[in-house]
């Protein structure tokens, strides 16, 4: 196959990108999408020429390295896909195609197409956690869990951390991967004790990250290679709105997290 | 030689008390002294997360190093089956010994008892501590647990969260982890490559790294380091590892003195899904467990590309039906591994032809789909399905699958006491890095194992006995150690920069790659072997006249961090094959092939061959030192495997 990429060449954070045009000839229908880059980037640097920046790792959908928006879709036209699992035999021969970093304030563009989304990490180090320290747990089957529960608890944490519901929402909203870790505990008994508190840390986290609120769109469900359902977002604020309303700890955590602000 | 002393530091007693034993001896760090002590920790998968987020908890001041943009995104992540407890919840007959077993009998008898003993102990604790953290693990419908069964063992222990369990359990420890973050206890830094071990008068005080954002060198001193940077796998280019998989960590320590241990030890699996073509950049695993329904056969005939449903059924050849009678298509990882090659080598592999040679043998359904039905084929292996037709293009249900091996883990790594210690005071190595656990093959579903023991529940009583012991003098960066090695990584980006070839680094990777899996790979020999090792140099000093290096090092820059993780293979590439060349038996995954029984199976050698082979460095293109540890085997007898 041949084609033309459109690519987002951008020298760093400070500097001003811009789309360069570069042809890939001769490109395998079974070459995965970040294959047909490699090649590109061959010839590039065959040049003396940089290469085009980009993150994958296991490339095989499930480290969530990989973060690139393919003709305005994150990680490309097919669902439930990652970028590194994308082929190129969902491509016409003679294809253009553009390819963008995951844009978003709070995911800052490192180079090319590599964004740095720590804002992702910081969000889980405000509460994404169960609180128990090595040694304390009783024995595995001490807390029978009903399958369906362990299920959807499953479903949530299903969830690779790409970004890509970032990425498609208008409003930069990070709530379905947000929802997803909350979620995952909610549906746990390991998750009761802090519930409240992890809620409402974890959403004041993402606000002051910079993501937006989410307004029923739905994008980020349709783009999620996991398949992640909206309706944990609802979930979540749920919980978060009662907490709100009825939670003494909640003045005490979003006080708290207002201050680190 | 230097004089290096082996000690393993196995701790008295009969086996079964030896861990129990040294927790109530060995010395401890009071809670107030624990802060006064800074850990490094390189690498954040199940091993060095869960390492950083316990001794964190315990108190030390922990810095913890990934090259990744998060911790989450380590390896672990992709492992899929599960990982094995000896909790016998199936009541079928489990144990702590029969696990230490099946792992020993499972390596082949080359690994050391104690070591193995203690993993079988804590695996149980393992499962507490998950499930405690919220893992979701698959449970039955009253709420307990669920177990399966998996390769090498008759009861069913294996723990599992749907195909993802490593990704669970590795969030698992990244939730821990960050929590320790929040806590102030570690401090992450991401995209952080380990460049270099700082060693000050014999012990391991610091690294120097790379911040592979703005290129910025930097020193970290600590009182210990610990090393959890998984295997090396990718040395083969085409393996199932991630694509950032490197030895560079590793290699770089056993350049400073630590001993590298079974280099040559390294596991294929059998059903992977094959090489499409030139461009291929790595290669995905396909659970084993498909071989339970599906037929594994080529055509008869050389060079038949008649496309297979055309193809009757007697010029087919099923040949491990044919040849392993009584295991047929489930028989082992080695065997069905060697077993393909060696058809694809005679011309009738199917698949498309990649440098000339079509390398991929059928996995077929067609049998299993008219017994059973497509229903109960899709309810079994539905997901795999999914996956083979995301990648090929192909509708298994139709047409048959085709598979090849590939290389998936290594067994050998940086020689380890039974405290992890390597043979450098104060250097730890944990998980797929150490040679530690897992002979010459490792068990589906240990690899977890190994990894969250060691971070969880060996390290943290071992650190304290080596702190407690110890004298560490107060060091800073200034230490002139420090400045030596950051020099001498500051000298080796320059050179790489300067030498502007014309080969990209990945072009000498896939050259090195190809080398080593014909003549390093699944079945090794002499011939091959020295081939290789004169072939290995000769490439070696071509890359350092003509690769090409673009961009600038005070950058993100791509390029950089694959050559200097290339000119690192480049080196372990000669000691993997000179390991290979000395061990002169077959066993578990090293398959020599002049030593193989009649009926093809491997011929360990136990009189010469029964010790972990451990390598000192002695310079680039030197051939390193020697070292044997004997390994005792005082509750176990040496048995051949069978597969008949």
């Amino acid at each position: 196959m041949n084609l033309t990429l459109r690519v987002w060449r951008q020298k760093g954070n400070s500097g001003a990108g811009k789309l360069v045009t570069y042809p890939a000839k001769d490109v395998s229908p079974d070459s995965s999408f970040l294959e047909m880059l490699d090649q590109v980037n061959q010839e590039l640097v065959g040049k003396g020429e940089e290469p085009i920046a980009f993150d994958s790792d296991c490339r095989e959908g499930i480290c969530g390295t990989c973060s690139m928006v393919i003709n305005g879709i994150p990680h490309g036209p097919q669902r439930g896909t990652t970028a590194c699992q994308l082929h190129m035999r969902v491509f016409k021969d003679g294809d253009t195609i553009t390819i963008e970093p995951f844009r978003a304030t709070a995911f800052p563009v490192v180079r090319d197409l590599v964004v740095d989304r720590s804002s992702f990490d910081r969000i889980q180090q405000a509460g994404g956690y169960v609180s128990v320290n090595t040694g304390a747990a009783p024995d595995g089957n001490a807390i029978p869990i009903p399958k369906s529960e362990a299920d959807i608890a499953f479903d949530a944490a299903a969830c690779i951390g790409c970004g890509a519901c970032v990425a498609a929402c208008k409003n930069s909203s990070a709530m379905l991967f947000l929802s997803a870790k909350l979620a995952q505990y909610r549906h746990l008994p390991q998750g009761a004790p802090e519930r409240i508190r992890r809620t409402v840390k974890m959403v004041e986290a993402a606000d002051h990250e910079g993501f937006g609120n989410c307004t029923n769109f739905y994008e980020c469900e349709a783009v999620c290679p996991k398949n992640i359902p909206a309706h944990f977002i609802a979930e979540m604020n749920r919980d978060y709105i009662k907490a709100s309303l009825v939670s003494r700890e909640f003045d005490d955590v979003h006080k708290s997290a207002e201050d680190e602000g | 030689m230097s004089n290096i002393n082996l000690d393993a530091k196995i701790p008295p007693g009969p086996l079964a008390t030896k861990w129990s034993s040294y927790r109530s001896q060995s010395k401890l760090v009071n809670p107030a002294n624990k802060r006064k002590f800074n850990v490094i920790v390189v690498g954040s998968g199940l091993a060095g997360a869960s390492a950083a987020a316990t001794l964190g908890e315990l108190g030390y001041n922990v810095d913890c190093f990934c090259f990744q943009d998060s911790p989450r995104r380590a390896h672990s992540i992709a492992a899929q089956g599960g990982i094995n407890a000896a909790k016998n919840y199936q009541n079928d007959g489990d144990s702590v010994f029969r696990l230490f077993y099946d792992t020993i009998k499972g390596g082949d008898f080359r690994a050391r008892e104690a070591n193995v003993h203690r993993l079988a102990e804590v695996s149980t604790l393992i499962i507490d501590q998950c499930v405690a953290q919220g893992v979701p693990f698959a449970r039955e419908y009253g709420g307990t647990l669920a177990n399966r069964s998996f390769g090498g063992a008759q009861v069913s222990r294996t723990f599992y969260a749907r195909g993802q369990t490593g990704q669970q359990l590795l969030l698992g420890a990244y939730s821990a982890l960050n929590r320790q973050i929040d806590a102030g206890k570690v401090k992450m830094h991401t995209r952080t490559e380990m460049l270099d071990l700082v060693v000050v008068d014999g012990q391991a005080r610091g690294i120097i790294t790379r911040d592979l954002v703005t290129g910025k060198i930097e020193r970290y001193a600590a009182h210990a380091v610990i090393l959890a940077t998984g295997g090396y796998g990718n040395i083969f280019y085409l393996s199932t590892n991630a694509v950032g998989c490197n030895v560079t960590a590793t290699y770089r320590a056993y350049k400073r003195g630590a001993l590298f241990a079974n280099p040559c030890f390294t596991q294929i699996h059998p059903t992977c899904i094959p090489v499409a073509g030139e461009h291929q950049s790595k290669l995905t695993l396909m659970s084993e467990s498909l071989r339970n329904d599906g037929r594994i056969w080529v055509p008869k005939k050389a060079g038949d590309t008649r496309s297979p449903e055309t193809i009757p059924e007697d010029e087919r050849d099923y040949y491990l039906e044919r040849m392993y009678p009584s295991y047929g298509n489930l028989s082992p990882r080695d065997i069905a591994s060697r077993a393909a090659k060696r058809v694809c080598d005679e011309g009738r592999g199917v698949g498309p032809e990649v440098a000339g040679v079509r390398r991929g043998v059928y996995l077929d359904f067609s049998d299993a789909i008219r017994r059973l039905g497509k229903d109960t084929i899709s309810q079994r292996y539905g997901n795999l399905f999914d996956m083979y037709k995301k990648i090929t293009g192909e509708d298994p249900y139709v047409v048959p699958m085709r598979i090849y091996p590939a290389v998936h883990y290594t067994m050998g790594g940086l020689w380890v006491d039974y405290n992890l210690m390597s043979n450098i005071s104060g250097l730890h190595v944990l998980g797929e890095a150490n040679f530690s656990d897992h002979g010459a093959n490792r068990l589906g579903a240990s690899a977890l194992m190994q990894g969250l023991a060691d971070g969880y529940f060996v390290i943290p009583y071992t650190l304290a006995s080596y702190f407690g012991g110890t004298q560490l003098p107060k060091i800073t960066t200034d230490h002139p150690a420090f400045a030596e090695t950051e020099r001498q990584v500051r000298e080796q980006i320059l050179r790489l920069q300067s030498i502007k070839g014309n080969r990209s680094p990945d072009s000498f990777h896939r050259e090195l790659g190809t080398l080593m899996w014909e003549n390093c790979g699944m079945g090794r020999n002499r011939a091959g072997l020295e081939k290789a090792l004169k072939r290995i140099p000769e490439l070696r000093d071509e890359f350092w006249k003509n690769v090409r290096v673009v961009g600038a090092a005070e950058e993100f820059n791509q390029q950089l961090e694959k050559a200097g993780r290339v000119a690192d293979f480049l080196e372990f590439a000669e000691l993997m094959c000179l390991d290979a060349l000395t061990r002169e038996e077959s066993c578990g995954g090293h398959f020599r092939e002049e030593y193989q029984t009649e009926d093809g199976e491997a011929l360990r050698n136990d009189n010469d061959f029964c010790h972990a082979s451990c390598w000192e460095f002695n310079g680039v293109g030197n051939a390193p030192n020697l070292h044997k540890e004997k390994l005792v085997f005082e509750n176990i007898k040496l048995a051949q495997r069978s597969y008949k």
